[in-house]
């Protein structure tokens, strides 16, 4: 058989069912272009990882069929293992061996030996800033260098196609931006196709060509960010009044202009704004002819926490660092 | 076996002996343990000697083999605990993501251990040498008690595998210690079995495989060369071998569910 130069993603009709156990990810269509990152999102249990663990020949489906890298990950198993790279959920790494060690475990497990072996274990740690800590012991390394070691050890065999479940959890935001621009690299300039599961909405929202939203094994949205959001369409209003005493009426005021919603603060009111009914200005002149005080006034843009919520009925868990991030203040 | 086979089980096998290498209480306690239970029984059943019957007049001579299956025993606890935290953690997850064949992963491991437990088998070797023990068997008899023990230790090692892969758990693989200990005191390690007087007891010693793994260690240091219970002993620590090695297998094959 021809060797395959594909370096897409395909998947039909997925399915996986754990014994005694849910249908983890329920009739899953997906296509992942060459050279593209694409952001597969969804709260804690969703399926992000069994999709992962199904494209990477893991775990194999109950139903459907997947092709990675253009071959089939249930009869090409052992093909599609050469063409792809994987850091997974946890970053599985031997806190007794060196970051060298792994690089030399990991290269002769892709059978890489001698001196290329060496030379690649090099430029890779060096690429990901871990030169210096090479001959150190994991188990001294932080959260965010364990991470870059795992995308490094990736990399050793230079994949077509690289999964990230979950790359950056529990990372500080320096970790994590450096953690992207690498990601970013490699599909820009490498044509690497990465398929990146989250749980963050701004990872989401800054790194993914397109966002894949999972909700209870299925795919309830699908776009760009800016198609996503822009589906939305409507941005969400958050009031704190000056006199807490006023809030109900702060509440009636703000509910002409659109549906209340949560996930904000304990002293705060938030409406998501109906199509274009109403801007700020308008807000503002309603409170001030009902002579509701107001503290505080924030518009925030739509997010893909809002896309969830419109799809789903439920927020993304950690969604307000998101929002916050995005908001735009203004005070009254 | 291609080109890159034999690498990689080098390499998973170089790692299994790093790993136990840097953990000092994996390197300490059996080659401590097995010594100290040795200088323990030596001591305080040295009047066995005078039993009439009994091979040899040391006990330190005759007790000598135990530390061998003793240091095989926590060598496979050791590292079979290790390959268990490999699945929790999901390292093994890691190793199966690349094209590495699973039979190699088990192989490699297996050789990890089987390394450790002849350094472990040189070392008690040494300390009984120190202590004044000759082996009847000479010098080519030191050369097949530590091939002895590393059929018995790949015996005790593939089904702490086993376990190991089927449990995916620290705590169960742990839990076999003790199971194997009562194996261990339940064979004729104080005792030829002919001079055990209760039937009960010489009866378990004879059908327990432990009791052939300590008698062909035992005949070479105490003996000579009698090739009947040598070739008992390696039978016994064969058929462990092979039965351990298979369950292993078929649980490797259950556990990488990878197509």
């Amino acid at each position: 058989m021809e060797p395959s130069y594909d370096n897409s993603i395909d998947a039909h009709g997925l399915v996986r069912k754990f014994k005694k156990g849910p249908l983890a990810v329920d009739g899953l269509d997906l296509h992942v272009d060459p050279g593209e990152i694409y952001g597969f999102l969804g709260p804690n249990g969703a399926g992000k990882s069994t999709t992962v663990h199904m494209l990477t020949t893991l775990l194999p489906p109950t139903a459907g069929t997947a092709r990675v890298a253009g071959y089939d990950v249930v009869h090409e198993g052992p093909k599609v293992r050469k063409a792809i790279g994987a850091a997974l959920q946890e970053a599985a790494l031997d806190p007794f061996l060196t970051g060298r060690e792994h690089m030399r475990l990991q290269t002769t497990m892709h059978g890489i030996t001698g001196e290329e072996r060496r030379r690649r274990s090099d430029e890779l740690l060096a690429r990901v800033g871990l030169t210096e800590a090479a001959d150190r012991k994991v188990k001294g390394y932080s959260g965010g260098m364990k991470r870059r070691l795992d995308l490094a050890l990736a990399l050793v065999h230079g994949p077509r196609v690289l999964f990230l479940d979950e790359p950056t959890t529990g990372l500080d935001i320096q970790s994590r931006t450096a953690l992207w621009e690498e990601v970013g690299r490699l599909a820009k300039r490498e044509g690497v196709t990465v398929f990146l599961t989250t749980q963050y909405l701004e990872e989401a929202d800054v790194l993914a060509d397109r966002v894949g939203i999972i909700d209870h094994g299925r795919i309830v949205a699908e776009g760009t960010p800016e198609q996503l959001k822009a589906e939305i369409a409507c941005s969400t209003v958050e009031a704190v009044p000056s006199d807490p005493a006023q809030r109900g009426a702060m509440a009636a005021v703000l509910e002409r202009f659109g549906e209340p919603t949560t996930g904000f603060g304990p002293s705060s009111v938030a409406v998501q704004l109906t199509s274009t009914n109403g801007n700020l200005a308008e807000i503002v002149r309603a409170l001030d002819a009902e002579s509701v005080g107001v503290s505080q006034l924030q518009i925030h843009e739509p997010t893909l926490d809002d896309v969830f919520l419109a799809k789903t009925g439920r927020h993304l868990e950690g969604a307000g660092d998101d929002k916050g991030a995005q908001a735009e203040r203004a005070t009254a | 076996m291609s080109a890159v086979t034999l690498p990689q089980i080098a390499t998973l096998g170089r790692r299994a002996v790093i790993r136990t290498a840097r953990q000092p209480a994996n390197v300490v306690f059996p080659l401590i343990f097995p010594m100290l239970l040795l200088a323990v029984n030596a001591g305080g059943l040295k009047a066995a000697t005078n039993l009439p019957g009994f091979p040899t007049d040391s006990f330190l001579a005759f007790a000598l083999a135990v530390p061998f299956v003793q240091g095989a025993l926590l060598a496979t606890i050791n590292a079979n605990v290790e390959l268990a935290r490999d699945i929790q953690t999901g390292f093994l997850n890691r190793l199966a993501l690349t094209p590495v064949r699973g039979l190699v992963l088990l192989v490699g491991q297996l050789g990890g251990l089987l390394t450790i437990a002849l350094v472990q088998a040189v070392f008690y070797l040494a300390v009984g040498l120190a202590f004044g023990v000759r082996l009847a068997s000479g010098v080519g008899g030191a050369a097949m008690v530590l091939l002895l023990e590393t059929v018995i230790a790949l015996g005790f090692a593939a089904l702490g595998s086993w376990a190991a892969l089927r449990t995916g758990s620290t705590e169960a693989v742990q839990g076999l210690f003790p199971v194997f200990f009562v194996f261990l005191f339940l064979s004729s390690m104080n005792m030829p079995r002919n001079l055990i007087q209760a039937d009960w007891f010489r009866w378990v010693a004879t059908v327990n495989p432990v009791s052939y793994l300590i008698e062909a260690v035992r005949s070479l240091v105490i003996e000579g060369w009698n090739w009947e219970t040598i070739g008992l002993g390696f039978a016994a620590a064969g058929g462990l071998s092979i039965v351990g090695f298979a369950l292993a297998t078929q649980a490797l094959w259950r556990r990488l569910e990878r197509t």
